[in-house]
This record gives C-alpha cells, sequence and structure tokens, in this order.
C-alpha cells in the first residue's frame, strides 16, 4: 500500500470527484459560464482540504456540458491553490492521448503539488472523442490496453524501450521531469462490468471503481473478481488499494437530501445520456445497503461503514456536484463532510 | 403524446401500406396526438457499433433520437426466414438497454404464411420485454390475401388496426396516469 501511498493507520481515505460537467441549475434552468464553473472546481478543492478530505479528482469529457476538457490543466491550478489534499483525474482517457505527454502533464503536476498527484486511466464511456482526436473507434480496447500498458511502463523505468501499434517506437527514451518520488499511483478506472475489474487485477494495478446506485453487494462481485485476478497473477491484492467512487449528498433528513439532489441527477443524466434517472430507482438509494451514499450524516456515515466492511476498500470518493448543484449546496455538503462524516469514519477504519 | 409509427424493413411494401393506413386511423380519430410516421426504407442507417445513440451522426441518429422522445412506438414489421428483419433488429441493437422504459409499444405485423404467426410473440416480444416496454398483448397479423395492390381490403384488419390504436393510446395514457400518481407520491 506504501507504492500508492496508502496509510492504513489513518483509516480509509474519503476524496471528492467531478467529471467537470457544465450543467444548467435545472430550478431556475440557468447555467454558469464556462469560467465560472472551472474557478468553482478549484474553490471546491480548496473547501475540501480545509474540511481534512483526503482527495480531489477531476475528469475528463470532450462532449457538450462539460468544461473540463483539459483536466490537467484544472489540476495544476488546484494543485497551486492547495498545500495536503491528493490529486488525481478521474478519468484520464488514455486511449486517445498520447501516454509520454500524460506522464510528462501529471509528473509536473506532482512536483507543483510536491508529491501528491495520482493518474486514474480510463476507455471513456462515451466516444465523440475519437473522432474529435484523430482515433478509430473500433480500435476501443486495443488502444487502451496498448497506451495503459506503456503509461505503466514509463512509471516503473527512467530509460524506456517500447514499441506498438498506435505510437512510433521509444528507443532509450526518458520521460521528463520524473515525479517527485520517481513513480506516482496509476488507477485502472473500471465501470459496472466485472471483466473491466479483472483485467485490472491481471495488470496488478489499483482500481478505481464507479457506480451508479444499485445494491452494494452487487459491486462486491466486482472487486471480489479483481482481488481473485490479481493473486492468480502473481500480485498480492493485499497491497493493492481499491476506490469506489459515486453520488453522494448529505442533507438533514433522508428526504430533504433525496429531495434536493434528485432534479439534478434526472435533468443532468436526460441531457447527458438521453434518459433521465426512474424515481423508483432513486428512492431506493436511501436503503442502507444501497450503494449511493444520499440522506442524513448518521445514515451516510452507517452506510460507508457498511460498505467498507463490505467491499475492504482503501478510499471512498464522492460525487456531489453533477447536474448543476448550485455551490452553497456543495459547501454545505464539505462542512457535514468534515464536521461529522469524516471524523465518525476515520475513528471506526483507522487499523491500529 | 408523441407516437412514432415504424415500417422495419428495407424492401416490400405491404408492412408499409399498413402502417400507413395506421397512420390515417390515428390522425383521424385522435387528431390530439402527435404522430410521426418512420419508413426504414427511406433512411440510411448503420450497423450499431455499440457506440451510446447520441453519438451516432445524420440518420443513424436522428431515426435513434425519434425513438427515445416517443411516448409509444407502434413496430410495423414483415417476417423474413421465420424472423424480423435485420433491418430490426439493428434499431433495437442501437439502442439503450432501458431505451421503452416508460413507453407503450404495440406490433404490427404483415406475412407470407400463416405459419409465422408466432413468430412475434417468441422473437419480437422478449426483445422489448428485456427493453422494458410496456407491451400492448395482442398484436395485428396481416397476410398476402390481405392486400390488394397496396390497398388493405380486409375489413376484419382494417378493424383490428383500428382497435391496435385505440390500445395503445388508451394504455399509453393509462400508463402516464399511473406513473405520475406514483411519482406525485414521492416526497422529492
Amino acid at each position: 500500500m506504501e507504492t500508492y501511498r496508502i496509510d492504513r493507520r489513518k483509516g480509509m481515505e474519503f476524496g471528492i470527484y467531478t467529471l467537470g460537467d457544465h450543467l444548467p441549475n435545472p430550478k431556475t434552468a440557468e447555467r454558469i459560464s464556462a469560467q465560472e464553473r472551472i474557478h468553482e472546481i478549484i474553490e471546491f478543492a480548496k473547501l475540501a482540504e480545509q474540511a481534512g478530505i483526503d482527495f480531489f479528482s477531476v475528469g475528463e469529457s470532450h462532449q457538450e456540458y462539460f468544461a473540463t476538457q483539459a483536466h490537467a490543466v484544472v489540476l495544476a491550478a488546484i494543485a497551486q491553490a492547495t498545500e495536503k489534499i491528493k490529486l488525481a483525474s478521474s478519468s484520464t482517457i488514455i486511449s486517445t492521448s498520447d501516454p509520454v505527454r500524460v506522464y510528462e502533464n501529471f509528473a509536473t503536476i506532482d512536483l507543483i503539488s510536491k508529491g501528491r498527484a495520482e493518474i486514474v486511466a480510463g476507455r471513456a464511456s462515451r466516444i465523440g472523442l475519437f473522432d474529435l482526436l484523430g482515433y478509430d473507434v473500433h480500435d476501443y480496447e486495443a488502444l487502451f490496453e496498448e497506451k495503459f500498458e506503456l503509461l505503466l511502463k514509463i512509471n516503473r523505468e527512467k530509460i524506456v524501450n517500447w514499441h506498438g501499434e498506435f505510437r512510433a517506437p521509444l528507443n532509450s527514451a526518458e520521460v521528463l521531469p520524473r515525479p517527485k518520488n520517481d513513480s506516482m499511483p496509476i488507477w485502472r478506472a473500471v465501470g459496472g462490468s466485472s471483466a473491466s475489474a479483472i483485467k485490472a487485477g491481471y495488470a496488478g494495478v489499483p482500481m478505481f471503481l464507479a457506480h451508479l446506485g444499485g445494491p452494494a453487494t452487487s459491486f462486491k462481485r466486482s472487486i471480489d473478481a479483481y482481488r481473485e485476478a490479481a493473486n492468480k497473477s502473481g500480485h498480492d491484492s493485499s497491497k493493492l488499494p481499491v476506490a469506489t467512487a459515486g453520488f453522494f449528498y448529505a442533507a438533514e433528513t433522508s428526504q430533504q437530501a433525496l429531495r434536493e439532489m434528485y432534479p439534478h441527477i434526472n435533468e443532468g443524466m436526460k441531457l447527458t445520456n438521453g434518459q433521465g434517472f426512474p424515481k423508483q430507482h432513486f428512492a431506493q438509494g436511501a436503503d442502507p445497503h444501497n450503494v449511493m451514499n444520499i440522506g442524513s450524516p448518521q445514515q451516510i456515515i452507517e452506510k460507508i461503514l457498511y460498505q467498507h466492511e463490505l467491499f475492504g476498500h482503501q478510499r471512498y470518493i464522492a460525487q456531489i456536484d453533477f447536474g448543476g448543484v448550485p455551490f452553497d449546496r456543495l459547501k454545505k455538503n464539505i462542512e457535514i463532510i468534515g464536521a461529522e462524516i469524516l471524523p465518525a469514519i476515520k475513528k471506526y477504519t483507522a487499523e491500529k | 403524446m408523441k407516437i412514432v409509427a415504424m415500417s422495419g424493413s428495407k424492401i416490400g411494401t405491404k408492412t408499409s401500406t399498413a402502417m400507413k393506413y395506421t397512420m390515417k386511423t390515428i390522425k383521424n380519430t385522435y387528431p390530439h396526438v402527435g404522430v410521426t410516421f418512420m419508413d426504414l426504407a427511406e433512411y440510411d442507417v448503420q450497423f450499431s457499433d455499440g457506440r451510446h445513440y447520441l453519438d451516432y451522426e445524420g440518420d443513424t441518429k436522428y431515426v435513434t433520437q425519434l425513438i427515445m422522445e416517443a411516448d409509444a412506438i407502434i413496430i410495423g414489421t414483415p417476417i423474413f426466414q421465420a424472423s424480423i428483419p435485420a433491418t430490426l433488429k439493428n434499431i433495437f441493437d442501437l439502442l439503450p438497454v432501458n431505451a421503452f422504459l416508460d413507453k407503450v409499444v404495440s406490433m404490427l405485423v404483415t406475412a407470407g404464411s400463416p405459419k409465422h404467426y408466432l413468430v412475434l410473440e417468441q422473437q419480437l416480444k422478449p426483445i422489448l420485454t428485456y427493453m422494458k416496454a410496456q407491451i400492448v398483448p395482442s398484436y395485428v397479423f396481416i397476410e398476402e390475401q390481405d392486400f390488394y395492390q397496396k390497398e388493405i381490403i380486409n375489413d376484419d384488419v382494417r378493424f383490428r388496426v383500428d382497435r391496435l390504436v385505440e390500445d395503445t393510446i388508451v394504455l399509453t395514457e393509462t400508463y402516464t396516469a399511473i406513473r405520475e400518481k406514483k411519482e406525485a407520491e414521492y416526497f422529492f
């Protein structure tokens, strides 16, 4: 776990992630400018740090209703504005980027932040960026596997010799600058299916598992499959951290939390995905065994501890800002996390 | 209410003839209902390559978006080789798994042989169920002999199409009312 900068004695890490979506507030139908949205994200990260939150990450989506396509640039601004919070992408679409450039960017963010940067590499859930950036979507899987492997190699080896299908070969290439401690944590982003979790296990890399909703036990299957695959291919799964990431919203009561959050998720998904979130499914999000962490602070503490017992994960990452949530509500959530949720979670999950 | 009436084949005239009659019935009997006719023979729809439907361009995007925005869909299809045409199956392949959630879907089928009667029951209905449609249980089965020079000549077929249209609209109104009532019961 030390390789990945995880200290179990401090308890499970709590993080926040944003996809960098840029959506109207469904209540007012108004949308802040891209400039305001980006500054809000930077401010959001600063407040998270002040509340004692461990981790903050920003995603890359090249489609309408998003503002952080250049997520590494936003992360660099956050690195400059903060002092101790860990920073990462969520995720970097490695398939349509040059791993050398990605590594250079994130190693630089690691130096600006003095050793706080991590990379979460993903495959993209939407494929508009393949046309935009000049890649063939038919190579969707092959592009990811080859480029992710190269990214890991650059992280492991100072002098890189490599050749592949989708990029010019590297002959005794030195990728500079190096991160503060010569390497940095690189995670594989995994969506719903166990198949992707198993691939992360085979590669022996940490897994960043995103979940929308549903019973926590369904996601347990992906985590078990990941660890089994890792052990089977000669890695020690007890040394590989797992992070889970999904919807989060705290308010005084679960009713208030559901009421305040629902329109953002429903309308936001309609605009970005074409279909809303069914009310029936969302209502089940309040169940103690549902993986969505929406409810009163006490309910959320119990849910996260239940998930921790089930998953044995090292980091939970909350998505609070999807769908144009006004900034004062984000602030309120951070206050609740810092004052109530974080202390309870740390207390119960710290290993002695 | 938005209805899409779709003819699911690239070739032949029977299905589109039957769907044109269906359109006429809707327009004459339910003038307040918005209905769009979509004959897949007139569109250049590409084969599904697994991407999200909003990421397609041109006709493929137009066709999938029209279906996704509908409250009800009337599918007209011929039977080829004891199955639905690839043209129609491709539409399903282009859409998300829950594409028909909160939508009513009804079916009309034209076939060269009565032996094909159960094809929709055994092949189309399971697909629609998987994709979460509220299915109108009865469908209209039309044979070659029911047409003459691109007209439906069997009164029984006309009556059955009229009932299919009525059932589709009544069920769409009913399911919408049920859903609205149920959603109002949630406190959010």
